[in-house]
């Protein structure tokens, strides 16, 4: 074990899986030499050269286009998108072809080696473009998988599950976890399950539904709520899609209340979708409307970051409603 | 750490001095004329009878198989088709310069370079009836062909995603060390769409093995090449990026092939991008769904129409003595009896059985699907007349 924020997590499992399987290769703006923006992949170019991590034109769409090339060929493309807000350049190249190669040329070719990285989320002060959370617009693209780990341990697990599964994936750092989250990370190789949410605490009363930076959030929360005697359960989604509607089903029809919480602006996010689900598979077992705690549907704001956010007083409150509904 | 300085190519001037486009001339390579003849001071390229021949009968073939599907589509057989008419060398031509280890990355009016690969007219049929003996399911409009044991990738239709792919195929196969590079068909029209300068330019600074060869035929649908770009054409754009750059006469077999040839040497050898420009013009409507009366006249397509590039290389075949006329008419007659029995047989196979909707999405069902199948099934049971394809297969 050694203590690594989620930056360094990322990093390593980048090594673990480089040093492993030569056919992986780590691109994207500034990724090479300089080792990235956010540092997710220092050293590398040092370690595995030029022809393996390199920088490329600052264009995404390029990039993934690039990336989907080279999956198709049969190598393993790691491609970095240098902040999730700018990934909609490439997103003809993740939406109608990344998602589709498999299933338009019926299993022939398809692009499951790659993985797409990104760093998404707020509370960095960065305004409106460097503080999204696209997961919504990607959930409607079957063919997909979307990922999105909540510390250090879960990242490098995750990746390295990611980088192997034989379905491209669309892996959402929460960037303001990346060096503020500090955990115990084993140095050896280990994998965490795609398509499977994770019951991070126990509870009997309402289940709080997140996932990435928000699940401290919703701990925070759980806390002021035990003050009150309320026993919360907090699952982590881990994956968005495919996502695990069991997990949370079976949590909700123990509880009785369902709390989803993200940051991404709340008509169309996903936990609309969760929503509408659950309440079918849940029906006879709720206590009370299923809860949203959300952005505003607003751009992301400047000066209103912490008025915009989801944060664990609004989380509390929204708790404290469906309790006593 | 390295010093740079981007202005180590850069000369200086003291006057205002505003560059005019077209102070670079980049001429178009033509080495037959269309009477058959060698252009004065053009030499051939190394054409063996079998390959040059092949070239030939290849283009015949796609000529007529266009023709009747065509006619199969206004006879309401198949919902959909795309002739090549008129551009047939830009494809076959360039085809037969490659090794088959090269991966073909096309738009979708190549068929004559899919058909030089093998293709066969039963393949292309199944394709077009979308039944289940096409390897792509049937999950495509026609013409969507690919086929992986002939390295022809599946079409899409978005317009000019195969750019920046063939860029990153490219790079997968120089780092796997194959023998072999990637060849990346589009239109002039498609090089209007952000992924054609994104490919070019990640091809030349990743030094990518990777032919770029656009059609420019003239017409994206109605406009014209003189609404798409006011530039010269689309060789001057490789130029821009670092792109080694040729044009070529599209409606001469020699000409394409040899550039093409010399093309595939130079990405091979020095593991770098070569843009062809192939100038051409599309005789065919854009589609089906297309009426050229409307855009342009019937004298502007008869001047092209007497370049055609079936007869020019048929004249060349003719005085290298490996034309023969009456062995012509029967392949011609041949290709459309075959096209027609194909045809006749693929528009009777099935489609895939209903199971098959929820397959390659992902390497596995995932429970969603599995769960929206079972609905699916469940519902044709109940309404079979709604849905006469499946109904009867569904267990």
């Amino acid at each position: 074990m050694a203590k690594m924020n989620l930056l360094q997590a990322i990093n390593n499992a980048l090594i673990t899986v480089m040093e492993q399987d030569e056919r992986v290769m780590v691109f994207g703006e500034d990724v090479g030499h300089f080792g990235g923006v956010f540092r997710a992949t220092s050293h590398l170019q040092e370690k595995f050269g030029r022809a393996r991590c390199f920088n490329t034109p600052l264009t995404e769409q390029g990039i993934i286009g690039f990336a989907n090339g080279l999956a198709s060929q049969g190598s393993v493309p790691v491609a970095e998108i240098q902040f999730g807000d700018y990934i909609f350049p490439a997103f003809d190249q993740i939406v109608n072809e990344t998602a589709k190669f498999r299933y338009r040329s019926g299993g022939q070719f398809d692009v499951g080696t790659l993985t797409i990285r990104t760093p998404y989320g707020g509370g960095i002060a960065g305004g409106l473009y460097h503080s999204q959370s696209p997961e919504a617009f990607f959930a409607h693209a079957p063919g997909i998988k979307i990922v999105v780990p909540r510390n250090p341990y879960q990242a490098k697990g995750l990746l390295l599950a990611s980088i192997r599964d034989k379905n491209p994936v669309l892996f959402l750092e929460p960037k303001r976890l990346y060096r503020a989250s500090v955990s115990d990370v084993p140095e050896e190789d280990y994998e965490l399950p795609l398509g499977k949410a994770d019951v991070v605490q126990e509870g009997s009363d309402i289940t709080l539904l997140g996932w990435g930076a928000q699940i401290e959030i919703l701990q925070k929360a759980a806390d002021m709520a035990h003050e009150d005697g309320v026993s919360c359960e907090i699952i982590d989604l881990r994956s968005i899609l495919p996502w695990d509607a069991q997990t949370v089903a079976e949590s909700v029809m123990k509880t009785g209340r369902l709390l989803i919480n993200h940051e991404a602006p709340q008509t169309g996010g996903f936990a609309s979708e969760i929503a509408a689900t659950i309440q079918d598979k849940c029906f006879l077992y709720l206590e009370s409307p299923i809860a949203r705690v959300c952005g505003l549907d607003t751009p992301y704001p400047l000066s209103h970051e912490k008025e915009y956010m989801p944060d664990q007083f609004k989380t509390y409150e929204a708790i404290k409603r469906t309790l006593h509904y | 750490m390295k010093d740079r300085n981007h202005l180590a190519k850069v000369s200086t001037t003291h006057e205002v001095n505003i560059i005019e486009d077209g102070l670079i001339d980049i001429p178009m390579l033509q080495i037959l004329k269309p009477d058959g003849s060698l252009h004065e001071n053009a030499t051939a390229p190394e054409l063996d009878e079998a390959t040059a021949v092949k070239i030939h009968d290849t283009m015949e073939y796609i000529r007529v198989l266009d023709e009747r599907m065509i006619a199969a589509q206004r006879q309401g057989r198949i919902s959909f088709y795309l002739a090549s008419t008129g551009e047939e060398a830009a494809a076959v031509g360039s085809a037969a310069a490659l090794s088959e280890h090269d991966m073909i990355m096309s738009q979708y009016r190549e068929q004559g370079a899919l058909a030089y690969r093998g293709y066969t007219t039963s393949q292309f049929m199944n394709q077009m009836f979308s039944n289940k003996e096409d390897p792509n399911k049937g999950r495509q409009m026609p013409i969507h062909y690919g086929d992986k044991p002939l390295n022809f990738m599946t079409i899409s239709s978005p317009l000019g995603t195969q750019i920046p792919q063939a860029s990153g195929y490219a790079y997968g196969q120089k780092m796997a060390g194959n023998e072999a590079i990637t060849i990346c068909y589009f239109g002039e029209g498609a090089a209007s769409e952000g992924d054609f300068h994104a490919g070019l330019n990640m091809a030349a600074v990743l030094h990518c093995p990777v032919i770029f060869f656009c059609r420019n035929n003239g017409y994206a649908i109605s406009t014209p090449a003189d609404e798409q770009f006011a530039g010269d054409g689309i060789a001057s754009r490789g130029l821009g990026y670092g792109v080694k750059t040729i044009r070529v006469d599209g409606n001469d077999p020699l000409a394409v092939y040899a550039a093409t040839k010399r093309a595939r040497e130079i990405a091979l050898e020095e593991s770098c991008p070569v843009l062809i420009e192939a100038m051409t013009y599309r005789l065919a409507a854009h589609s089906t769904s297309d009426d050229p009366t409307g855009y342009r006249s019937r004298e502007e397509e008869d001047k092209w129409r007497a370049k055609d590039p079936i007869q020019r290389m048929a004249k060349w075949l003719e005085k290298k003595g490996w034309y023969d006329e009456a062995a012509n008419t029967k392949l011609i007659e041949k290709s459309r009896a075959d096209v027609l029995a194909a045809l006749k047989k693929s528009e009777k196979i099935d489609v895939n059985p209903i199971e098959d909707i929820v397959e390659d999405v992902y390497d596995d069902v995932p429970w969603h699907l599995k769960e929206q199948l079972d609905n699916l099934k469940s519902h044709i049971k109940q309404y079979p007349k709604a849905y006469p394809k499946t109904a009867g297969r569904v267990k």
